[in-house]
């Protein structure tokens, strides 16, 4: 596994903590999945149920590394004092920046994004920049500061799977040593495995487990899936060709008419 | 003196941020501050002094994706 940041996880499986039937439920899928990172996020805390604080509790107790998140920002404003708020209440520099720019797809707002980045990573962030997969937006990214990016696979909670085969290779060749994670769009654990086989480091996803009918056991088939994609493209894939190729030696054939 | 917290009208008989926290139930809590849309950290929310018509946000760990 790649390093974010300098912290090296134990699988490349992050998931979110968001739509499940029960708290219970939640800490099920990721004892049974091993997810190495939750995604949180901030909302508006009543004095009266406080019901943040039994949140915190519970995702404490899961011993996975946090990554907050700047869900449902538009602006860069937004985001940025967003981020600085997760700063303070989740005790890390890590932030899953979003910075949504067009509601029926949930698209980034990718001008807002580079700018967000820029001025998070100048004041000390470790930016996990949810992006799309065009080369010239990750590249900017990874100039404002970015160490890690995260291209969609398909938008949010669409359980699509990976929109952009071409895309999402072309832009693991072009930045061969920048841990990379798709983020978002998966619906089922042969569209995660796909990711690893492309040679991706992790994926990120929320709803296609948190909406299973069982979500603690969609946790573990993804985790299986990511582990499954990742030994294939350690052990070099063959080369797909279009005509066929007979598997089984022709010579020494019987000669039978 | 009139304020809103989190969206909701309050007649608050306070002049701190910090005041204003252990007035509402927010004491010992693991919440984030903002004032009219500007973050303000834990360090120095006993010296915020608010003012009338002040728009704050208290916000807590939550589900996520």
């Amino acid at each position: 596994m790649p390093d974010f940041y300098g912290t090296t996880l134990s699988n490349g499986l992050m998931l979110g903590t968001a739509q499940y039937p029960s708290p219970a439920i939640l800490a099920d899928a990721f004892k049974r999945s091993a997810a190495s990172v939750a995604t949180v996020s901030l909302r508006r805390e009543s004095g009266q149920d406080r019901a943040g604080q039994d949140f915190w509790q519970l995702i404490r107790d899961l011993g996975v590394h946090i990554l907050p998140n700047t869900a449902g920002c538009h602006s860069v404003k937004e985001a940025v004092t967003t981020a600085h708020m997760a700063r303070e209440v989740f005790d890390t520099k890590w932030i899953k920046l979003e910075v949504i720019g067009e509601e029926d797809t949930l698209q980034p707002d990718v001008f807002g994004l580079v700018e967000a980045a820029r001025i998070l990573s100048e004041d000390g962030f470790q930016v996990f920049p949810y992006t799309t997969e065009d080369l010239v937006v990750a590249d900017r990214l990874l100039q404002a500061g970015c160490e890690v990016l995260m291209p969609w696979g398909a938008p949010i909670g669409s359980g699509l799977g990976l929109n952009n085969l071409f895309g999402l290779r072309a832009m693991r060749a072009h930045f061969p040593d920048v841990p990379l994670v798709i983020d978002a769009g998966l619906g089922l654990p042969s569209q995660a495995a796909a990711a690893m086989e492309l040679g991706f480091d992790a994926v990120l996803l929320n709803t296609a487990v948190a909406k299973a009918g069982d979500p603690a056991s969609m946790a573990d088939a993804f985790a299986k899936a990511i582990k499954a994609g990742q030994l294939a493209n350690a052990a070099d894939p063959m080369a797909p060709r279009d005509m066929a190729a007979p598997s089984t030696p022709v010579i020494g054939k019987a000669f039978l008419t | 003196m009139k304020i809103q917290l989190n969206g909701a009208p309050v007649e608050a008989q306070i002049t701190t941020l910090a005041d204003l926290l252990e007035a509402e139930g927010f004491g010992g809590t693991k919440v984030a501050t903002a004032v009219n849309s500007t973050f303000v950290p834990v360090a120095t929310r006993a010296d915020y002094a608010l003012e009338e018509g002040d728009n704050i946000e208290v916000l807590a760990p939550m589900q996520g994706g």
